[in-house]
């Protein structure tokens, strides 16, 4: 027991933490990220990775997608959280694993070296879209769109073959088909 | 073109359109403009405090005992920053404030300017939302819309931030049409058939247990009125929360008292043995629930609430109705009586054998105490202050500490929003602030400020305010020289190494009453309380009672957290059982 004598029961058993994905439709107005992002920390919950723009100039709304873990529990509650601010419109949430949604991450990668060894990554890359965004003869900008763990896996990949500098964004999602989330 | 208004005259329009009588407020250099306009509206008074903070749990007071919103106004800065623990304590107790701040002017914002700080972000997790005001143009919107955050739903504090070029600024004004509901958040979503599975839970029912919270008070008069019919209705056993006191009437045989932490035998066995559990307007918090693995283990839970956040939260539940308690009862009652021969007869047969079983536990009588006549025993001082009182309808607020636990299990309520109490965030200095606006809603009705010397003197400077509007508030102090709740703990479970918490400084709060320009009394014997009480009642302006009790007394009966109800400390009568060991300390 970490503190002996606490005022405070002790934690109970859990459930099993699973990785979901968070979409928040709000007004796009100031403090609104800060309200979200306050109401994780806050409350402790975790955030993996977090991506944000408006979406609709005209009705103003902004769309944040959170990547998170917690047990079925913490995720019910930070959806319900979600749905408690005044600036929250919907809140949609997602399984990692769920085939009917498309998670998408974007990277830059700059890769310094031999024209030889660049190509070695160009081709590494290639599954993953790539496209060359700049190009000197002894550096190339490459940007990728992948999955999270994919984009792990070429940033080690790539380690080996100059990757000096990489930046990412965070994920975002979309449904698959016709339908769209009420 | 229509004429222009200030920023600070539209402060005021939005204020009287939404039929506000009272500020809890205090001036300073951001808000002049406002107070500047304050002349010019005679229908708004304004309460001048001593410390924001003091506005702040004023405007609560106000809010919980009226059912209407508490109106504060401040100033930017440090105006701000001492409000916010009333703010907090709002939104955990789910009180209606809207809290006007003054900010320093717009060009100014961000650049370490004189009392500017960042209002908005600093209670921004401490309130339901709040706004800073950049354009006037939106002033009367936001305005508006922040009476409709606040009372609407789980009610709690909001907060407008308005920059002082803002109050200057003119624009037009016009009452606005219905507020539409903000982002469509829907509060009554229950269906007829979560209606029918409760009423077929509460047929089938043998143990039930009714327990209910501070949500059946915020859901105003009517649905404790609908509490009373219902609980009539079925003839189950009914407890309640720190903050539902009032809500049934406590003095009623269907009510086995407060449970929790110091909760009574009964109720606390009966919620641990019970096979239905219908939580009516509660949060399952943590002084409630006790070990939460073994809470309640064989019921079936039903948690009736108007916030969907607080189902699941803490304790999983068997049926969740969402809505409003009052249209949760109204329509639940409306279902039982339409059953011919329904659950109206044939349950109270069901349930009679659990009636016996909680009558046993009744016998315990768990709230027992050894009596003196050399010391005044505080459980005694309540006791006789309820008796004394109880013909009138009396206001009760609290501090926090030992005296709110005996308060609470010791004065019986018979009415909803009579009791007023600091229970989510437990804010010491909370009850003498309360009172002041509590007396400002009644102004002819008893308010007594049921208090520990500790607590009352964290805000004391609020006598002056009670004196400088003739409000007769009473300040009935439990003097019993320590930080009681903290000495009791340290007694328990840090072998009585009673670490800073006794004052040895204190004032004489006579000569402190006196010092305000109010009454002070004192008592320290038994044979004196009586008539000392009655004095204080007597008087018409305000007063502080010293009265000096035994300064050991503990607390009980205690569950300790991280047990079970059924495994409870009882008081000095059942001595054997009245040791925490082992395990249990490292749990309290």
């Amino acid at each position: 027991m970490a503190n002996p004598k606490s005022a405070y029961s002790i934690p109970t058993k859990k459930g099993k933490p699973d990785t979901h994905i968070i979409v928040v439709w709000v007004d796009n107005e100031a403090g609104v990220l800060a309200r979200v992002v306050g109401l994780f920390s806050g409350r402790g919950y975790n955030i993996e990775s977090l991506a944000v723009a408006e979406i609709d100039a005209a009705k103003n709304i902004s769309r944040i997608t959170i990547v998170t873990t917690g047990t079925p529990q913490v995720i019910d509650q930070i959806k319900l959280q979600l749905k408690k601010l005044v600036p929250v419109h919907k809140v949609a949430d997602f399984k990692r694993e769920d085939k009917k949604v498309i998670f998408k991450e974007m990277a830059l990668l700059k890769v310094v070296g031999k024209k030889k060894k660049i190509e070695k990554c160009l081709k590494a890359c290639k599954t993953y879209n790539p496209v060359i965004l700049d190009k000197s003869s002894k550096s190339v900008v490459i940007q990728i769109t992948a999955l999270r763990r994919e984009i792990d896996k070429m940033s080690k990949k790539l380690k080996s073959l100059g990757l000096i500098s990489t930046s990412r964004t965070g994920a975002i999602a979309m449904t698959r088909g016709a339908e769209v989330f009420k | 073109m229509s004429k222009l208004y200030s920023g600070a005259e539209i402060v005021f329009k939005c204020l009287e359109d939404q039929d506000v009588e009272f500020i809890f407020g205090y001036p300073g250099g951001a808000v002049l403009p406002i107070y500047d306009e304050l002349k010019n509206h005679s229908s708004i008074k304004h309460i001048l405090v001593r410390h924001e903070q003091g506005a702040g749990h004023a405007a609560e007071g106000y809010a919980r005992s009226s059912g209407k919103p508490g109106i504060v106004l401040v100033t930017s800065g440090p105006g701000a920053t001492n409000v916010v623990t009333a703010l907090t304590d709002a939104y955990m107790d789910s009180v209606p404030l809207i809290c006007i701040s003054g900010q320093v002017p717009t060009h100014l914002i961000g650049t370490d300017a004189f009392q500017e700080c960042d209002t908005t972000g600093i209670t921004r997790p401490c309130t339901k939302h709040n706004w800073l005001v950049k354009d006037i143009k939106d002033l009367t919107k936001i305005l508006h819309e922040a009476f409709e955050v606040a009372t609407t739903g789980r009610p709690g504090p909001v907060l407008v931030d308005i920059p002082k070029d803002i109050q200057f600024a003119k624009t037009n004004y016009s009452k606005p049409k219905k507020i539409k509901k903000v982002n469509g958040k829907s509060h009554n979503r229950f269906t007829q058939s979560e209606i029918n599975e409760l009423i077929n839970l509460i047929s089938k029912a043998k143990k039930p247990m009714i327990y209910t919270g501070g949500g059946v008070i915020n859901s105003g008069p009517k649905a404790s009125e609908a509490l009373r019919e219902f609980v009539r209705l079925v003839g189950f056993p009914i407890t309640s929360t720190l903050q539902g006191l009032g809500a049934f009437p406590g003095d009623d045989n269907q009510f086995i008292g407060m449970l929790g932490m110091h909760g009574t035998y009964e109720a606390n066995n009966a919620m641990h043995d019970c096979d239905l559990l219908i939580n009516i307007g509660a949060r399952f918090d943590d002084r409630i629930t006790g070990k939460i693995d073994e809470f309640s283990p064989k019921s079936k839970k039903v948690h009736i609430d108007i916030d969907p956040s607080s189902i699941n939260k803490i304790i999983k539940v068997d049926l969740a109705i969402v809505g409003d308690v009052n249209e949760v009862l109204k329509s639940t009652i409306k279902k039982i009586n339409q059953k011919q021969n329904g659950i109206k007869v044939s349950n109270k047969q069901k349930i009679s054998k659990w009636w016996e079983q909680i009558q046993k536990w009744r016998e315990k009588d768990s709230l027992g105490f050894i009596n003196s006549d050399k010391t005044i025993k505080p459980q005694h001082a309540v006791k006789r202050l309820y008796e004394l009182t109880k013909s009138q309808d009396t206001f009760i607020t609290t501090e926090v500490g030992q005296h709110q636990m005996w308060a609470a299990q010791h004065y019986k309520f018979n009415k909803p929003n009579r009791w007023m109490t600091s229970g989510g965030l437990g804010t010491m200095g909370y009850g003498l602030p309360a009172a002041v606006g509590v007396q400002i809603a009644h102004p002819d009705k008893l308010v007594i400020d049921i208090a520990g010397e500790a607590s009352v003197l964290m805000t004391m400077q609020e006598m002056s305010t009670a004196v400088q509007y003739n409000l007769p508030i009473k300040i009935f102090v439990l003097n019993n020289q320590y930080m009681g709740m903290v000495r009791q703990w340290q007694e328990l479970l840090h072998e009585k190494n009673y670490s800073e918490s006794y004052s040895e400084a204190l004032p004489d709060f006579v000569k402190l009453a006196e010092a305000y320009g109010c009454k002070g009394i004192k008592a320290s014997k038994p044979q004196e309380l009586d008539e000392k009480i009655k004095e204080m009642i007597d008087h018409k302006g305000p007063v502080i009672f010293d009265c000096q009790v035994d300064p050991k007394e503990n607390c009980f009966p205690m569950i300790p957290s991280g047990k079970p109800h059924n495994q409870m400390i009882l008081g000095p009568n059942d001595k054997e059982e009245n040791k925490i060991t082992g395990k249990g300390k490292a749990l309290v």
